[in-house]
């Protein structure tokens, strides 16, 4: 019989909680980012110039058809070749950003079709500005009716930034792996980092829903 | 210290690999099936503790990383006395994990099948049984082949950790061939080419399906 022995975790658990805080830091970031790229994105692929709208469906098909252990192998390892060194840490938000972007540009973009032309068509008699339309007539409803998909992808990325303990980045999981290593106590290690993880997703899974009810008090038009 | 070019060689030995990706892949992908069929009809199921089981295993699934639920599965075998083989736990971590999200799926597929449908069945004498057989799960699978061709990529995509815990797949047969080669932008190129290779073919007709399906029933 297997004597569970839980001391060691217990004597590294500061570290697991700093590793728990830039994993939080880490998704946020990537997040925020990620975001402004996916309107950026998803804006571009409104745009009338071809080869634009090529591009962004390709990094989209790519992203989303390669495993992200791939894509930070290849942005970690691969792009030293071509010149540009990234740190372990820089590396993970980089490769983060660049995979949520994907998502969430095909999350922005079903919003966006979401919004009817004649709402447009009224901005445009109402004399606003191109800018005043896509951020006030397109964007604002289009943000609220995707706001469940993209907080769920938020979810998703954190989960998927354990990965990044794959290139030594500061995370829970990587933070997990120095402890395991030292203390050789793996499975207790595991299942009180996979506890912090299913905490931190039950956890942002209730203020992303106390925020909608705070934000999005004003009703939903169909 | 031997460091040798990456050349036609090495690129053969990459996407050979593919094929223990996609073994990994089918037998997830035929475990998560049987898994998530049990899941999905527990999860709709009239009795209580069924229906609490599966949603626990869903929650606990789906609200952690697919990394730590390899690890957990990895080093759980040591620990129930087997020898620690990344063959078989990946293939196990894996199977749970699709059992889960595939259960989930399915469970939607079958509630969006109109009450009317059950309750025909139930006045026509089928029992549970013969009413989930002939009249609900034919009409959800139709529903189901869209988004299950979806978690396929995704599953896919998911077997390249088990090179974390040492299954030489794709995604660690590229490792190898980099600590030989030094050059990292060739072979991870590669090996996300061939992941790419797999997976846009079926992310296509995932999405054809799709358009198809909510054209038939859109009136």
């Amino acid at each position: 019989m297997y004597n569970f022995n839980f001391e060691p975790v217990l004597a590294g658990f500061d570290k697991l909680l700093l590793g728990a805080w830039v994993t939080v830091q880490l998704s946020c970031a990537a997040m925020l980012i990620g975001l402004i790229v996916s309107i950026l994105c998803a804006a571009g692929k409104t745009s009338r110039v071809a080869p634009l709208r090529w591009v962004i469906d390709a990094y989209i098909e790519i992203i989303r058809n390669t495993p992200f252990l791939v894509q930070i192998f290849f942005i970690f390892f691969g792009l030293p070749a071509l010149g540009i060194r990234l740190s372990p840490n820089s590396a993970a938000l980089v490769a983060l950003v660049v995979n949520f972007g994907a998502y969430g540009t095909e999350i922005i973009r079903a919003g966006i079709e979401s919004i009817q032309k004649g709402q447009v068509e009224a901005g445009t008699a109402l004399g606003l500005s191109k800018l005043q339309i896509f951020r006030y007539i397109i964007m604002k409803p289009a943000l609220r009716t995707v706001y469940p998909a993209l907080t769920s992808q938020f979810i998703y990325l954190m989960l998927t930034s354990s990965v990044v303990s794959a290139i030594s980045a500061d995370d829970l999981a990587a933070a997990g792996n120095d402890l395991q290593s030292a203390t050789f106590a793996s499975f207790e290690v595991y299942i009180v980092i996979t506890a912090m993880y299913l905490i931190m997703s039950i956890g942002f899974s209730a203020i992303f829903s106390m925020i909608e009810r705070a934000a999005f008090r004003y009703p939903l038009s169909r | 210290m031997l460091i040798r070019p990456f050349g036609i060689n090495e690129f053969w030995i990459i996407v050979m690999a593919a094929q223990w990706t996609i073994a990994l892949s089918a037998i997830a992908f035929a475990g998560g099936g049987v898994g998530g069929l049990l899941i999905a009809l527990a999860r709709v199921s009239d009795a209580k503790l069924p229906r609490l089981l599966a949603t626990g295993f869903i929650r606990v699934f789906q609200g952690t990383p697919l990394l730590m639920q390899l690890f957990l599965v990895f080093f759980g075998m040591n620990i129930l006395g087997f020898a620690i083989n990344p063959w078989i736990a990946a293939a196990v971590a894996l199977t749970l994990h699709a059992s889960a999200f595939l259960g989930e799926i399915w469970r939607g597929c079958i509630e969006a099948i109109p009450p009317g449908q059950r309750e025909a069945a139930t006045a026509l004498g089928l029992r549970y049984v013969n009413r989930m057989r002939y009249i609900i799960l034919p009409q959800a699978s139709r529903i189901a082949v869209a988004p299950t061709v979806g978690f396929l990529v995704q599953l896919i995509k998911g077997t390249s950790l088990a090179a974390i815990i040492g299954f030489t797949e794709l995604t660690r047969q590229g490792q190898i061939i980099n600590n030989a080669t030094f050059s990292p932008f060739m072979v991870f190129g590669t090996v996300a080419a061939v992941y790419f290779v797999l997976c846009w073919p079926l992310s296509l007709l995932a999405r054809r399906m799709e358009v198809k399906f909510s054209r038939s029933t859109t009136r």
